[in-house]
């Protein structure tokens, strides 16, 4: 036996983790390390290999190369310890609705060996946390998405885990919903809670106190939104509207002084050394191809700008909010 | 191996069966219908089987054997041909199993104390039935000549000749040959492995097809408490519908039962395990509801009613057929069943397949806690 977590607050080492599905390596030499506290957001568009990093650090599937260890265990020799440690949302909703609300939280509370006076105890927090005091005999198939997800919740926290792992948990839910999820998460972190949630909404990744940037399975960049802000995009942000995006892209690319431009929604993202200075001869050069009527204002780099520098526009756009 | 994950497995097992309206029908409805079913419908028993005559004769003594025919609660004669056409048609139109056909020399040759012959024409098709049909035949023939020998040395004045050898059977365990018999408690062996098999068959299949597995492996539950927890509670149902099912042998079909409440019990709990597991091995292997409920109908269904001794006697099965039946479980049960129903064996009497069961239900037990891995892809 390896012991218990080491003291460092250190809670998940994943060190160039590694997953081949025959040919495709679905995960590319990963290294990270979460801890204690902590909500680390893995973004990336469908398919970059978010959720099998999350696979593998839960024990669910077994790394093709690399180490990771979780909670002081390392999860290829010893998944059954990891589990002991964990709650896992996964991407696709787990609850059994055929079950009642408390049902379902008695099931998990067994399973996780939560019992006793403690068990009483962590009911009662799971209820109030989905909020679902008046609703504890609904059937699960008769909640709104909303309440379901914050009940996975509930029963993934039950055994009160060091590391919570969130697959996507707030796809297909109201924005109204996700907005309370997020402060459920919060909280939890606050409580020392390890929280790894992958998203490919933008907005949410900002909430996050480090994003790994995921693409073709490797880590393009980490750090916390701010840092990578500063680190991937050398210069400042200008947003130009207008009717015409498409001639405008053709009017904006390769002129000197734009060092990248990227379409965003109906609008452009273009990157300039400096704004204040740029801004006047971009307007100059628009009015000349008879473009006038477009709006050119500085803005703030979002993340999505970040990602459009780090992995190319096609990516950002499919990951895109 | 923890008892409270086993507990709250089984718990939240139970509640599922009981809010699905599917699970449900398998466990009530299912075994009803089956035992209705196969015992009214299987009847290896053979009694009136249609004949027809084709008397070339027409003499006293042809018509006395054909008397003898009609006398017989096996034959029940439904035409009289007057020549081999008709009685071609009639066979070939299935109006007949068998004709009788009396040669025109028949009195005379029985006159000269010559062996006279009886001509039998029989529709082979479902040659099961023939081979009884030419059996009980034979036997009417043999009591009709006994009886016209016997009736001869009379009319001579001579002492009637000692036969030199008839066989006398005397039937045990079942003194009526009632088929029925047999078959009640083949049927409850039959219906039991369909049932079993088909509940456990679901169990995981449907965690993986609902998208509950990904969570449940990811906790600390092991292998073999999910085993023991997803195979308890219908371990129980099980009891249940074999209690069912063998009441209604007893006390519907008046199936004879003679042995103890407790071997049948205990056999019964030993061939429960081993479906269930096997149905639960299914489920282990096969990821959809649909694929592992129809694999567990074709493991169970065929070999038990082709393979256990209860449509076909295992002794007279080619060698490796033989060997095969020792891979079904329900030929040791089946063995077992009409041992308990039929002779009142007790466990004494029945340690070989009770040993062999039990064997079995160590193995696929094990295979069955192998079969499942609490990974993904």
């Amino acid at each position: 036996m390896t012991g218990a977590a080491p003291a460092s607050e250190i809670r998940i080492v994943a060190d160039r983790l590694t997953k081949r599905f025959g040919d495709f390596v679905a995960v590319d030499a990963v290294s990270f390390e979460a801890r204690a506290g902590e909500i680390i957001g893995f973004l990336g568009p469908n398919g970059a290999g978010k959720s099998t990093t999350i696979r593998i650090l839960c024990g669910l599937l077994r790394p093709s190369g690399g180490r990771a260890e979780v909670a002081g265990f390392d999860v290829a020799r010893f998944p059954e310890r990891v589990r002991e440690h964990i709650g896992y949302m996964s991407q696709k909703f787990s609850l059994y609705s055929d079950l009642s609300v408390m049902e379902n939280l008695r099931f998990f509370g067994g399973v996780y060996g939560v019992r006793g006076a403690r068990l009483d105890e962590r009911l009662r927090f799971a209820i109030g946390m989905a909020g679902l005091k008046d609703r504890t005999d609904a059937l699960v198939a008769d909640l709104s998405g909303g309440w379901k997800q914050r009940l996975a919740l509930g029963c993934a926290v039950l055994h009160e885990p060091a590391i919570l792992f969130l697959d996507e948990p707030t796809s297909g839910v109201d924005p109204a919903s996700r907005r309370r999820f997020w402060d459920l998460i919060y909280s939890l972190a606050g409580d020392g809670v390890c929280v790894v949630i992958t998203t490919h909404y933008m907005d949410e990744a900002e909430y996050c106190n480090r994003i790994a940037l995921i693409d073709a399975g490797k880590l393009a960049a980490q750090g916390s939104p701010s840092e990578l802000k500063r680190s991937a995009i050398h210069g400042e942000i200008l947003r130009v509207e207008g009717d015409n995006p498409g001639a405008m892209l053709d009017a904006l690319e390769g002129t000197p002084g734009v060092r990248d431009v990227a379409p965003f929604g109906s609008s452009l993202h273009i990157v300039v050394d400096d704004a204040a200075r740029d801004l006047p001869a971009i307007q100059t050069l628009l009015n000349a191809r008879g473009l006038g009527s477009a709006r050119i204002e500085p803005i703030k780099p979002t993340l999505e700008d970040v990602f459009v520098q780090l992995v190319g526009a096609d990516k950002a756009r499919r990951t895109g909010s | 191996m923890n008892r409270r994950r086993v507990k709250a497995i089984a718990w939240k097992e139970i509640i599922q069966v009981w809010r699905d309206p599917r699970s449900l029908m398998v466990v009530l409805l299912m075994p009803l219908m089956q035992m209705a079913l196969l015992g009214y419908g299987v009847n290896l028993d053979i009694k009136h089987v249609t004949i027809c005559t084709f008397d070339r004769e027409g003499s006293q003594e042809s018509e006395a054997l054909m008397k003898a025919f009609q006398a017989s609660p096996y034959f029940d004669i439904v035409e009289t041909e007057h020549d081999y056409d008709a009685v071609k048609r009639a066979i070939d139109r299935g109006r007949c199993k068998m004709a009788i056909v009396i040669p025109p020399d028949f009195s005379e040759d029985l006159a000269a104390s010559n062996a006279a012959s009886v001509q039998a024409i029989l529709d082979a098709t479902d040659d099961n039935t023939a081979n009884i049909a030419l059996g009980y035949a034979q036997s009417v023939v043999g009591s009709f000549s006994g009886t016209v020998q016997l009736s001869r040395t009379q009319s001579l004045g001579q002492e009637p000749p000692v036969a030199p050898a008839v066989a006398q059977y005397r039937v045990w365990f079942n003194e009526d040959l009632v088929s029925r018999d047999f078959i009640i408690p083949g049927v409850v062996a039959l219906v039991l492995a369909l049932v079993g098999s088909q509940l456990t068959s679901l169990t995981l299949s449907r965690e993986w097809e609902r998208g509950t597995m990904e969570v449940l492996v990811s906790t600390p539950v092991t292998r073999m408490e999910l085993m023991a927890g997803k195979i308890l509670p219908y371990f129980f149902i099980g009891l249940i519908d074999a209690a069912l099912c063998l009441v209604i042998a007893v006390f519907w079909f008046e199936a004879p039962f003679r042995g103890t409440v407790a071997t049948l019990f205990l056999t019964t709990s030993l061939y429960l395990i081993v479906v269930l597991g096997l149905g639960y091995f299914i489920s282990a292997s096969i990821r959809s509801q649909i694929g592992a409920s129809q694999i567990a109908l074709v493991a169970t269904l065929l070999p038990t009613t082709l393979l256990s001794g209860f449509a076909f006697p295992i002794d007279q099965m080619p060698p490796i057929i033989q060997g095969i039946t020792y891979l079904v479980p329900a030929r040791y049960y089946f063995a077992i069943l009409k041992a308990v129903f039929l002779k009142g064996s007790g466990l004494g009497d029945l340690i070989a397949p009770i040993a062999l069961l039990a064997l079995y239900a160590a193995i696929i037990g094990l295979l069955a806690a192998r079969a499942f891995r609490k990974t993904l892809g």
